[in-house]
């Protein structure tokens, strides 16, 4: 009556090929392999994270201790002995004897923690906003999008200052530095959110209109579920691009508002504090604290951006 | 009494353009009828057939019969509840259960991030019903094996998308399927096997199906009934083989003849005239006048009712 | 070999695409040719290869695609391997090509008057106003109501036949020796369908130009085709007369695909189904491509790879069937 490859007497239950090992055998693994940009800077990007998440057990000082801190160690060069204590330090110290090397690992801690956090933050916000925006038009829409449109308007980092000055405005002064962390997280998300929007709107355009979703509105299924379980899997692609290079542009955010002075307290310095500090230091001869802070912003920055670049590549069926 | 049953079915569409650029254009708001006081009933057991040319409205049909469009005007009952006016959830629930559908592209219609199994149970699991097994007996039915159900979508082709889409119809045990041109995707040698299955289940489950194809030559195979759309109209309605030895309608009459045919070699028909009209705008009386070769002043002013003629239903001043 | 040279020839034209499970052959040693006024319909059902073929003849492969083997003349120069310039300048003059979707041939910015005016004076030693002369009748010929005033319209302005008519007017207009159109009515209503048919015909028939339709619809083929190739997972199944190969069917093939095709004469009868789908190319079955489907394969077919057609008429298979076989 009907054909089949298979024998029809084929046992009923099989196990089923996880997502995993599909994932392994794709064609994405296979272009990742291939490409030697995406694996250095994967690697660059792995190294460094994990150098974050475990700087306590990798960094050979603790910088915030303050008996770990011997101020004759103040302005070691680079791997050279100290002068008074005869101490090496990789990459220095600086003016208050602070090990240049572990600063920089706990700085990119929060460095990477605010960036992700922030990214994270917008995301939720940008894929729940553009997909009502998507899914249920009409006002809901116009609303939506044109409050995107205005904030577009503004560039990113205006927007980061006029939310962290706003927020440093109403917080109690003794609670500041506490909250400063919390505060540069929602500043930038809220800088960032727009893209995802963006996207996810127009991507659920595509969506809701195929015959997948259909099939599910005539059984039935609430809007609600609808968007969770049918379209949300289905535009999370072009999403981890934007999520990828938006950490990029959020960590050097953050930098850049903390360079600035008003991200990030001295007492929990980031990258872009260390820079701040570094810089004053940078005419005097001592090149080293402003240098590596500076360089290890560079190359995780650049890494970053860089496998999301690769990933757009990856991820466009049009490129392949 | 007819399970399905369509009383001047009317749906117009809102084409307008945004309001801002109807203001600066100085537009008015347009509407196009898509469908207009289209009458019929579907028998229990039966194939109905809706024909016609893009722009015919018989998709549209479709969509408002299994509930995914309100009509504008007029009715459609199903059992005898009007799925757009009862206010009995209950009632509108059981009947909702009773229809599914079955849709043109094969690649849209199946969620890509689904596993087949979790696609063709949902109808079931979205009422909470039990169904463990199911997707594998109802894969083995439709001739694919219960091997299949881990697979994902892409691992198939148009064809055996398509029996998946089946069994997913099939699920949730419905009386009625839609099927919106379900092969028209497919090539010719599986078409004929999608065609075969779906006369097949319809004889072993009792099934009804409204039947909605473009090319007439595939709906006789299938149907019982065919009934012919123009422009949103429905200009003739009668049993297949009636329709193809004797047709009533000029329009019927000419997409028979510019239909090729196997069997004339190098036939030189004289092509028919014009195309389908605007439906923003569409004639006046009736709406094949400008095409038809009998067209009268009569045609030209009145709108054709539907009359029987000869064991058939017609809607044509001349037809005799 | 027929007496006077053809306009296309083909000479056991393969096209690979190399990938990372291997080099595919999405067309695999096809030969055919086809002469002046002559229309040969290519028919086969998705991944026979055939809108391939017609690719690699205008050079319009997307790589890693390839040509690998084989050869292509033109009226009588060999383009295989031509490219960049002298390809292009080759493709407007001596081919003439038509989509399947008018509107992805038509800049949608420029109005078709200018389309048309532009191609003719880029392959025709003409003035401007003699090319936009010919542009009107070009449009007139395909049959275009009030050509002088359409001749200022955007392609959004036309219905979709009426865009195939444009589309039909810019092949055309540079008097190209060959057209090939890829489905150009499987995108359009059966009414209209047959207009662009029949004006494909008169074409035919009036300039002397060959045309290759490929096409999966054995009934345009009937209807418009002189001579049709039967293509199955990138080889040439059967080649014949039209009348011929409908008719008596000499490959199991295309005697199931006759089968298949709904018919208005049929009635409510079950349709004949082929088992199976067509082989993906990177799981080609051993042997004959078409063995595991076919109702009368032997040991042989799974063996060995079906006999190359030699140019002109007949069935790849080691058992065809016999000349009075009916249409199942």
């Amino acid at each position: 009556m009907t054909d089949t490859q298979l024998p029809p007497d084929a046992p009923i239950a099989v196990k089923d090929p996880s997502r995993l090992s599909l994932a392994l055998q794709s064609d994405f693994i296979y272009t990742f392999k291939r490409s030697p940009v995406a694996m250095i800077s994967f690697a660059v990007v792995t190294i460094m994270v994990l150098a974050a998440i475990f700087a306590p057990l990798v960094a050979p000082y603790n910088p915030f201790d303050p008996a770990s801190l011997n101020l004759m160690n103040g302005f070691s060069r680079p791997m050279t002995p100290n002068a008074f204590t005869g101490d090496t330090f990789w990459l220095g110290t600086d003016d208050q004897g602070r090990d240049v090397f572990s600063t920089i690992l706990y700085g990119m801690r929060i460095s990477l923690f605010v960036g992700a956090a922030a990214v994270l933050f917008a995301m939720i916000l940008g894929i729940t906003l553009g997909m009502l925006a998507g899914y249920v038009g009409g006002w809901t829409e116009t609303i939506i999008m044109r409050v995107a449109d205005v904030q577009l308007t503004f560039p990113a980092i205006l927007v980061a200052m006029l939310i962290f000055g706003i927020a440093k405005g109403i917080t109690p002064v003794e609670y500041r530095d506490q909250m400063a962390i919390w505060v540069l997280i929602i500043a930038i998300g809220l800088s960032d959110w727009v893209q995802f929007a963006r996207v996810v709107r127009g991507a659920t355009l595509v969506e809701k209109n195929k015959e997948y979703v259909q099939a599910a509105r005539l059984i039935g299924r609430t809007s609600p579920a609808i968007m969770l379980r049918h379209i949300l899997p289905n535009v999370l692609g072009p999403v981890l691009v934007i999520a990828t290079i938006s950490l990029a542009l959020a960590i050097i955010a953050e930098a850049t508002l903390s360079f600035l002075g008003v991200g990030a307290p001295p007492t929990q310095p980031s990258l872009g504090t260390l820079i701040r500090i570094g810089q004053g230091f940078l005419f005097s001869g001592e090149w080293w604290i402003l240098l590596f802070p500076a360089a290890t912003l560079l190359a995780l920055a650049l890494s970053v951006n860089l496998l999301g670049d690769w990933l757009r590549d990856a991820l466009n069926p049009r490129l392949r | 009494m007819a399970l399905v049953s369509v009383a001047n079915l009317t749906r117009i569409f809102d084409v307008s353009k945004p309001w801002l650029n109807r203001v600066v254009e100085r537009r008015k708001k347009a509407f196009l009828t898509a469908v207009s006081d289209v009458s019929f009933d579907i028998e229990e057991r039966s194939v109905y057939a809706l024909v016609g040319e893009s722009g015919s409205g018989k998709s549209t049909i479709g969509k408002i019969l299994v509930g995914l469009l309100p009509p504008t005007e007029g009715s459609v009952k199903i059992r005898d509840v009007d799925l757009a006016r009862e206010r009995d959830a209950a009632r509108v629930d059981a009947v909702r259960a009773d229809i599914q559908m079955i849709f043109q592209d094969p690649y849209a219609s199946l969620n890509p991030r689904w596993r087949v199994r979790d696609i063709i149970v949902e109808p079931v699991a979205a009422r909470g019903g039990q169904t463990r097994g199911m997707a594998e007996k109802l894969l083995e039915q439709v001739g694919l094996s219960a091997r299949d159900a881990g697979k994902f979508p892409h691992e198939f082709s148009g064809g055996q998308r398509q029996r998946i889409c089946i069994a997913r119809a099939l699920a949730s045990e419905p009386k009625l399927i839609v099927c919106d041109e379900p092969t028209s995707a497919l090539d010719v040698s599986v078409q004929a096997q999608v065609l075969n299955l779906m006369s097949d289940l319809k004889d072993d489950l009792g099934l009804t199906y409204l039947f909605i194809s473009h090319d007439l030559t595939v709906v006789q195979h299938i149907s019982d009934k065919v009934g012919v759309l123009y422009l949103g109209r429905l200009v003739e309605e009668a049993a297949p083989d009636e329709l193809f030895d004797d047709p009533k309608h000029p329009y019927t009459q000419m997409l028979l003849e510019a239909a090729p045919k196997l069997g004339e070699f190098g036939r030189e028909v004289d092509p028919p005239k014009g195309e389908i009209p605007d439906p923003i705008n569409p004639p006046p009386g009736c709406a094949y006048h400008p095409r038809c070769p009998l067209a009268e002043d009569i045609c030209r002013k009145e709108r054709p009712e539907m009359r029987p003629l000869r064991g058939a239903r017609v809607a044509c001043h001349m037809a005799e | 070999m027929t007496m006077t040279q053809p306009i296309l020839s083909i000479r056991d034209l393969t096209v690979e695409i190399p990938t990372r499970h291997g080099i595919l052959r999405p067309v695999d040693g096809i030969s055919y040719d086809i002469g002046r006024g002559e229309v040969l319909g290519i028919v086969g059902e998705s991944g026979a290869g055939k809108s391939m073929a017609g690719n690699a003849v205008i050079g319009l492969l997307s790589p890693p695609a390839r040509i690998a083997k084989g050869e292509i003349h033109v009226g009588g120069t060999r383009i295989d391997h031509l490219k960049g310039d002298a390809m292009r300048r080759l493709r407007g003059k001596q081919i003439g090509m038509v989509f399947q979707d008018p509107l992805t041939s038509l800049n949608p910015l420029l109005r078709i008057g200018d389309q048309l005016t532009e191609t003719i004076l880029a392959h025709l030693d003409v003035s401007r106003s003699e090319a936009e002369k010919r542009a009107v009748a070009a449009l007139d010929e395909v049959g275009i109501p009030g050509a002088r005033e359409r001749i200022n319209s955007y392609p959004h302005e036309f219905s979709g036949g009426m865009r195939q008519r444009v589309v039909i007017a810019l092949a055309l207009c540079a008097e190209p020796s060959l057209i090939i159109a890829d489905e150009p009515t499987t995108a359009l209503d059966v009414s209209v369908q047959a207009q662009i048919i029949a004006l494909l015909k008169a074409l035919c028939r009036d300039r002397g130009t060959a045309v290759m339709l490929i096409t999966h619809d054995m009934g345009v083929i009937a209807e418009a085709a002189d001579r049709v190739a039967v293509m199955y997972a990138g080889k040439l199944a059967e080649l014949g007369p039209v009348r011929d190969v409908l008719t008596r069917p000499r490959h199991p093939y295309t005697d199931g695909l006759m089968g298949s095709t709904p018919l208005a004469s049929r009635g409510k009868a079950r349709l004949h189904q082929i088992p199976g789908a067509m082989p993906r190319l990177d799981a080609l079955p051993s042997g004959c491509a078409f063995h595991p489907r076919c109702p009368y394969a032997q040991d042989k077919c799974s063996a060995d790879p079906g006999p190359t057609l030699a140019d002109g008429n007949g069935a790849a298979c080691w058992f065809p069937l016999p000349h009075d076989a009916k249409v199942a």
